[in-house]
């Protein structure tokens, strides 16, 4: 079950705006990396290219999965998902017209994830009972909290092996933002996870991360081996901590 | 076994018209009767790429006089009977909405919308040019006689019409019940979720654009052998596309039978006008209801209809 993401020297642009600028990240099987870094610095940019949803000017990126390279720069995106790659969108992203259930579905749409659909809906109905008594209800009308538990539920409708996480604190009061942390955290373990986040809630992140990178401006400008090398990194503490 | 309610209506639809080619002896009764079916044609098709979609398309009305110039084309080559007429027209109908598809279905809202419209006047101006179909002065067609066992082609075109009909909207039924129409219907509501989730959205969307063609220019087709005449200002009136749109919108995108009871409301209007007061009035009466349904009936008559429903059942 061997798995590794690779993401070297991505450079993306939107128009003349440089969004990434060389940008290399790795994500090995079993970890939890945390993308750290403000707004506007590239972490959603950063996501999207590894689904897909917006192609690199130059820089390559592969996933390894048991042994096979695949060239995600030239796969479409629900061929991304295919290989087992599911992307919890900033913002959430529902269909707000579309019931809880619907929503769900729609995150087993790759043929692949089909035969396993009635067993992931139970999974994800156990996992959030929240949206086992909404099933019926519109996703536009529930709570932000709610809403973020639908998109996650949504993103492993599609048995992914690979989670891709962007902010998932957006909108969401402390309490929230921690309870889905530890949300994310549980799951990984339940489904057996890989986990790759993107935050700007520093304290947060690192609570469930095992290493992680700092973007600034486009640029990896630290990498963490470790949560302790965060902790103590001048960036991290310029950008989080109040640091001088 | 959803399926048995629906069965049941179509062949009791058939049914009735051909019992009205054998019984009805007025001629208008068909006149007017084809031109209803054509339209619950064209507004089925508009509303799966349309409706469950939310593509807007104002190229209705390229696809119809594709599809009588397809007819008048392989007519007056080949002399083809009106069904070969029919299947050419779907064919290129198909091949036209999968290349219109290709090229602007990668355009969102509104650039999408303006790129169709862009569709007919390229289509209408190669028509013009082309020598062979008649070009700007149009073409005078002779029909052949009907074939048995009708009496009159009129007759027999109003139950050819009756058949498309049937196979449009049962195809706009499997397409909204199918994992196609929850795929379309996500697109609708946020593409980049839709992509993220994995549905294959242009793979979908060329999906609906070459079903939602080749139908309208089915129904186009047989225009040509009921007018016996083509040209290209008429073929390619923006009234088809308007039309259709408005016939959807009114009726409800939401279920395949909003299109449905849209054209049938609208177009009986429209010919029951024709002939009481002028052509020129029914253009203002589509007008004038598609305000009114815009502001009071956002949700069309399907809306309505499902108000109403939930008022009576909490009483």
């Amino acid at each position: 079950m061997a798995l590794r993401l690779t993401a070297s020297a991505i450079d993306a642009r939107y128009g003349a705006v440089r969004a990434l600028n060389g940008a290399s990240i790795f994500v090995e099987s079993g970890e939890t990396v945390v993308l750290l870094g403000t707004n506007g610095n590239g972490k959603s940019t950063l996501m999207k290219c590894l689904m897909g949803l917006v192609r690199p000017v130059s820089g390559s990126i592969t996933l390894e999965v048991d042994g096979v390279t695949h060239d995600l720069t030239r796969l479409p995106t629900e061929e991304i998902v295919g290989l087992g790659v599911a992307l919890v969108p900033e913002g959430r992203r529902l269909f707000p017209k579309l019931t809880v259930e619907e929503n769900l579905m729609l995150g087993a749409y790759r043929r692949s994830a089909r035969e396993r659909t009635a067993a992931n809906l139970s999974f994800a109905y156990d996992a959030f009972p929240v949206l086992a008594e909404r099933r019926k209800q519109l996703a536009g009308t529930m709570s932000g909290g709610q809403q973020q538990m639908l998109a996650i539920a949504r993103a492993l409708m599609s048995s992914p092996r690979l989670l891709l996480v962007d902010e998932p604190s957006v909108g969401l009061s402390p309490l929230l933002v921690s309870q889905t942390i530890t949300k994310i955290e549980e799951l990984k373990t339940r489904f057996g996870l890989t986990v790759l986040m993107a935050e700007q809630n520093f304290h947060q992140a690192v609570r469930i991360a095992d290493r992680g990178y700092v973007i600034v401006h486009g640029e990896i400008a630290f990498e963490g081996k470790t949560v302790d090398e965060l902790r103590s990194n001048e960036i991290v503490k310029q950008l989080y901590l109040g640091g001088a | 076994m959803r399926s048995v309610p629906f069965l049941i209506g179509a062949a009791v639809f058939l049914t009735a018209a051909v019992t009205a080619a054998f019984v009805v002896r007025n001629e208008y009764v068909f006149f007017a009767g084809f031109v209803i079916l054509q339209f619950i044609v064209l507004a089925t098709a508009w509303n799966i790429l349309g409706g469950y979609a939310g593509y807007v398309n104002f190229g209705t009305s390229a696809f119809v006089g594709v599809g009588i110039y397809t007819a008048v084309a392989v007519f007056k080559y080949a002399g083809a009977p009106l069904y070969l007429q029919m299947l050419a027209a779907a064919a290129v109908g198909a091949a036209l909405g999968l290349g219109v598809g290709l090229l602007t279905l990668r355009l969102r809202g509104i650039f999408f919308s303006i790129a169709t419209v862009a569709v007919t006047i390229i289509a209408e101006t190669l028509i013009t040019n082309w020598k062979f179909v008649g070009g700007a002065t149009g073409v005078q067609l002779l029909r052949p006689p009907p074939t048995a066992p009708f009496e009159s082609y009129i007759k027999m075109l109003f139950v050819v019409v009756a058949v498309l009909v049937v196979i449009a909207v049962a195809l706009a039924r499997y397409i909204q019940l199918s994992g196609v129409g929850r795929g379309l219907r996500a697109v609708r509501d946020d593409e980049v979720a839709a992509e993220c989730s994995g549905v294959p959205t242009l793979k979908l969307k060329l999906l609906a654009c070459a079903i939602s063609g080749a139908l309208m220019s089915a129904a186009g087709a047989p225009a040509a052998m009921y007018l016996q005449f083509a040209d290209p200002v008429s073929a390619f009136n923006l009234n088809y596309s308007v039309s259709a749109l408005a016939m959807s919108l009114i009726g409800g995108t939401a279920h395949w039978i909003g299109p449905v009871l849209g054209a049938i409301l609208l177009a009986t209007t429209q010919q029951f006008l024709t002939v009481t007061i002028s052509s020129e009035v029914n253009v203002l009466v589509l007008g004038v209801m598609l305000v009114l349904f815009v502001v009071g009936a956002p949700d069309g008559i399907i809306g309505l209809a499902k108000r109403a429903w939930q008022r009576w059942g909490r009483r």
